[in-house]
C-alpha cells in the first residue's frame, strides 16, 4: 500500500492529497454554518433548527433523531437549495467582475491550506515529519500573502454590484483588512524571531513553530501562548478582523448596510462567499493553533512524542499521523466555536471604533511588543 | 424636582482594555449555552391556556345537553365584521320546548372575518355563545374556515351553569305565576 503510494507520480500524489484536504475543509466550512446557527440558538436559549429529516432517516432508531436535533438535515437541505435555486444576475452589475468575485473569495481561502501543516508523524530515523501539502520555507509569509488576496474579492463584489450598500461594504472591508494586517504581521514576528535561533537555517515554516513548542523540558514544552501572550492576543483580535467576524464584521453589518458586499448576490455565488468566510476562519484558527497553541501537541508540556510513547504508536506512522490530525482538528474546532461564541457575545463595533482600535491601540501595542521581544530574544540567545 | 448628580467614574485601566468585560460576557453566554432552553416545541408541546382566554367563538349547551341559543340574532347584529350568519327556525314539535318558539336552523361563523372581539358573548341573553380556549384555527380552503352549527357545538361543549331559564318559565306558566 505505502509502496504503491510512493510509486505514484508526484503530481498525482499531490493532487490526491489536495483533494483529500479539500474534502475535509469544505464539509467543515459547510457544517460551520449550521454550527453557527446552533451555537447562536443555544446561547440565546433556543433549540435551533431541529425539524428537517428525510422520512427514510426517521426510521433509524437513535442516530436519526440525534442528527435531526443537531440540524444535520437542515444543513443538507440548505446546501441543496443553494445548488438548485435560480441564480439571478441583476442587470445593473458588471457581469464579469460580479461572477469573478466569489471565485476570488474561495480560491485564496483554499490555497492557504496548502502551507498549513495539520499533523505529524515520526519517520524511521525518529525525526518529526509534518503532514502538509507543501512544506515550503516561506510558510507564514505565503499564508499572509495569499489570504490578503481575499480582500480583492470583497472590493470586487462591492464594486461590481454597482449599488450603494455593497460599495460601502467593500470600501469598509478594504480599509479594515489593510489596518489589521499590519498588527497581525507584527504580532507574529516575535515567534519567528524566537524559532530562528542563531545556528539554525532560517525558516518561516509553521511546522518549525510547532517543533519549538514540542521540545522536552519546561521551556521547550511551553506553548507560545504563555510566553508571548500579547502577541497571541493581537493576532487573535486581528484574526477576527481579517475574517470579518463579529465584533468586526464591518463589511457585512446587516444593520446599517443591508447585507454588505454580498447584498446583490444570491444562490450558489452567495454560498461561495459564505464558505470562503468559514474556510478563512478554519485556516486562521489553524495558523493560530500552530503558532500559539502548540499545533498537534495534545497539552502544554505534553508533546506528541510523549503521547506516542504512551500509546505505543512510535512505529506506526499512519496511526500516529491520524492521532495528530485529530488533535489538531480538535483544537481548530474549539477555535471555531470560540469565534461563534464571541460573535454571539460581543456587539459590533462602530466603524470609527474599529479604525481607532486598529491604528491607535493594536498597532502601537504590536510595535512595542515586537521591540520588547526583540530585546529579550537578543539577550536570551546571545 | 431634586437633581441627583450621578457620579460617573472614569474607566479603570482594566476596563479600558475591554478584556475583563469580554471575559465576563463570554462566561454569561457560556452559562446560557448549557442552560435548559425556554422554547416550547409547539405542535408537540402546547401552551397552558388560561380559563378566561378568548379564543374561537363557540356555541354551548346547557347541562342537560339542550340547545341554549334561541336564534334572537343579537350576536349577528352586534358582530362588527359581520362574521355571524344565523338562519332562524322553529323548535321542533313534540320536543317539550315549543314555548322557546325559535332555534337556529343554521348558525355559521366565518372565522376569516371574526376578530375575536367577544361582543357576541357579551350581548347574548341566553349565555349560549362563548369565546373559549381554542386558539389554533387552520384550514386549506375558505369553506373550511367557516364554522357551521354542528362544529360550533362540537368545540363548544357544555358549560355547567344551572339557570334553566326556559324550564323555570315553563313551570311558572303552568303554575300561573308568570309575570307578563
Amino acid at each position: 500500500m505505502i509502496l504503491f503510494w510512493s510509486n505514484l507520480p508526484l503530481v498525482l500524489q499531490g493532487l490526491i492529497k489536495g483533494i483529500a484536504v479539500l474534502l475535509v475543509v469544505f464539509p467543515i466550512a459547510g457544517a460551520c454554518s449550521m454550527a453557527e446557527r446552533k451555537v447562536c440558538a443555544w446561547i440565546q436559549g433556543r433549540p435551533g433548527p431541529n425539524r428537517a429529516i428525510p422520512p427514510w432517516f426517521a426510521w433509524v432508531p437513535v442516530l436519526g433523531p440525534a442528527l435531526q436535533h443537531l440540524g444535520a438535515f437542515q444543513l443538507m437541505a440548505d446546501g441543496l437549495k443553494f445548488l438548485f435555486k435560480e441564480e439571478p444576475v441583476p442587470h445593473h452589475v458588471n457581469r464579469f467582475y460580479y461572477v469573478l468575485a466569489p471565485a476570488l473569495a474561495i480560491i485564496p481561502a483554499f490555497t492557504t491550506v496548502t502551507v498549513v501543516p495539520f499533523g505529524a508523524y515520526f519517520n524511521a530515523a525518529g525525526q518529526t515529519v509534518p503532514l502538509m501539502l507543501a512544506n515550503v520555507d516561506v510558510g507564514i509569509l505565503a499564508v499572509f500573502a495569499v489570504s490578503s488576496l481575499s480582500v480583492y474579492s470583497v472590493i470586487l463584489a462591492g464594486w461590481a454590484s454597482n449599488s450603494k450598500y455593497p460599495f460601502l461594504g467593500g470600501v469598509r472591508a478594504s480599509a479594515q483588512l489593510i489596518s489589521y494586517e499590519l498588527s497581525m504581521t507584527l504580532a507574529v514576528i516575535p515567534v519567528f524571531l524566537w524559532i530562528n535561533a542563531p545556528g539554525l537555517p532560517g525558516s518561516l515554516s509553521l511546522a518549525r513553530a510547532v517543533a519549538f513548542q514540542s521540545a522536552p523540558g519546561f521551556w521547550g514544552g511551553t506553548w507560545f501562548l504563555f510566553t508571548m501572550p500579547i502577541s497571541a492576543l493581537i493576532f487573535l483580535v486581528a484574526l477576527f478582523a481579517e475574517t470579518n467576524r463579529q465584533p468586526f464584521d464591518m463589511p457585512e453589518s446587516e444593520a446599517d448596510l443591508v447585507g454588505g458586499f454580498h447584498t446583490e448576490y444570491g444562490a450558489f455565488k452567495w454560498a461561495l462567499f459564505f464558505v470562503a468566510e468559514y474556510s478563512n476562519m478554519i485556516v486562521g484558527s489553524g495558523v493560530f493553533t500552530l503558532l500559539f497553541l502548540g499545533g498537534w501537541n495534545p497539552l502544554p508540556w505534553l508533546p506528541l512524542a510523549t503521547l506516542a510513547g504512551w500509546l505505543h504508536l512510535v512505529g506506526h506512522p499512519v496511526a500516529l499521523g491520524a492521532v495528530s490530525i485529530v488533535i489538531f482538528l480538535g483544537k481548530i474546532l474549539f477555535m471555531l466555536f470560540f469565534f461563534m461564541w464571541v460573535r454571539w457575545t460581543v456587539p459590533r463595533f462602530r466603524y470609527d471604533q474599529v479604525m481607532k482600535l486598529g491604528w491607535q491601540k493594536l498597532l502601537p501595542l504590536s510595535i512595542a511588543n515586537l521591540i520588547a521581544y526583540m530585546i529579550g530574544i537578543a539577550v536570551l540567545q546571545r | 424636582m431634586a437633581v441627583i448628580p450621578v457620579q460617573r467614574k472614569p474607566l479603570t485601566w482594566a476596563e479600558r482594555t475591554y478584556l475583563p468585560q469580554l471575559a465576563a460576557g463570554l462566561s454569561i453566554t457560556l452559562k446560557h449555552f448549557f442552560a435548559p432552553k425556554d422554547t416550547l416545541e409547539y405542535p408537540e408541546q402546547r401552551p397552558a391556556i388560561s380559563p378566561n382566554y378568548r379564543g374561537v367563538p363557540t356555541l354551548v349547551m346547557d347541562p342537560h345537553g339542550r340547545e341554549k341559543c334561541v336564534s334572537c340574532q343579537l350576536c349577528e347584529f352586534v358582530c362588527p365584521p359581520k362574521a355571524i350568519r344565523i338562519t332562524p327556525g322553529s323548535v321542533p314539535e313534540g320536543s317539550g320546548r315549543e314555548h322557546i318558539e325559535k332555534g337556529p336552523v343554521a348558525f355559521d361563523i366565518d372565522m376569516l372575518r371574526c376578530i375575536y372581539c367577544g361582543l357576541c358573548q357579551e350581548v347574548c341573553p341566553e349565555e349560549a355563545i362563548f369565546l373559549q380556549n381554542q386558539y389554533s384555527m387552520t384550514g386549506y380552503t375558505r369553506a373550511e374556515m367557516v364554522n357551521h352549527k354542528d362544529k360550533l357545538y362540537e368545540i363548544g361543549g357544555t358549560l355547567p351553569d344551572a339557570h334553566f331559564k326556559w324550564d323555570q318559565k315553563k313551570a311558572a306558566a303552568e303554575a300561573g305565576t308568570a309575570h307578563h
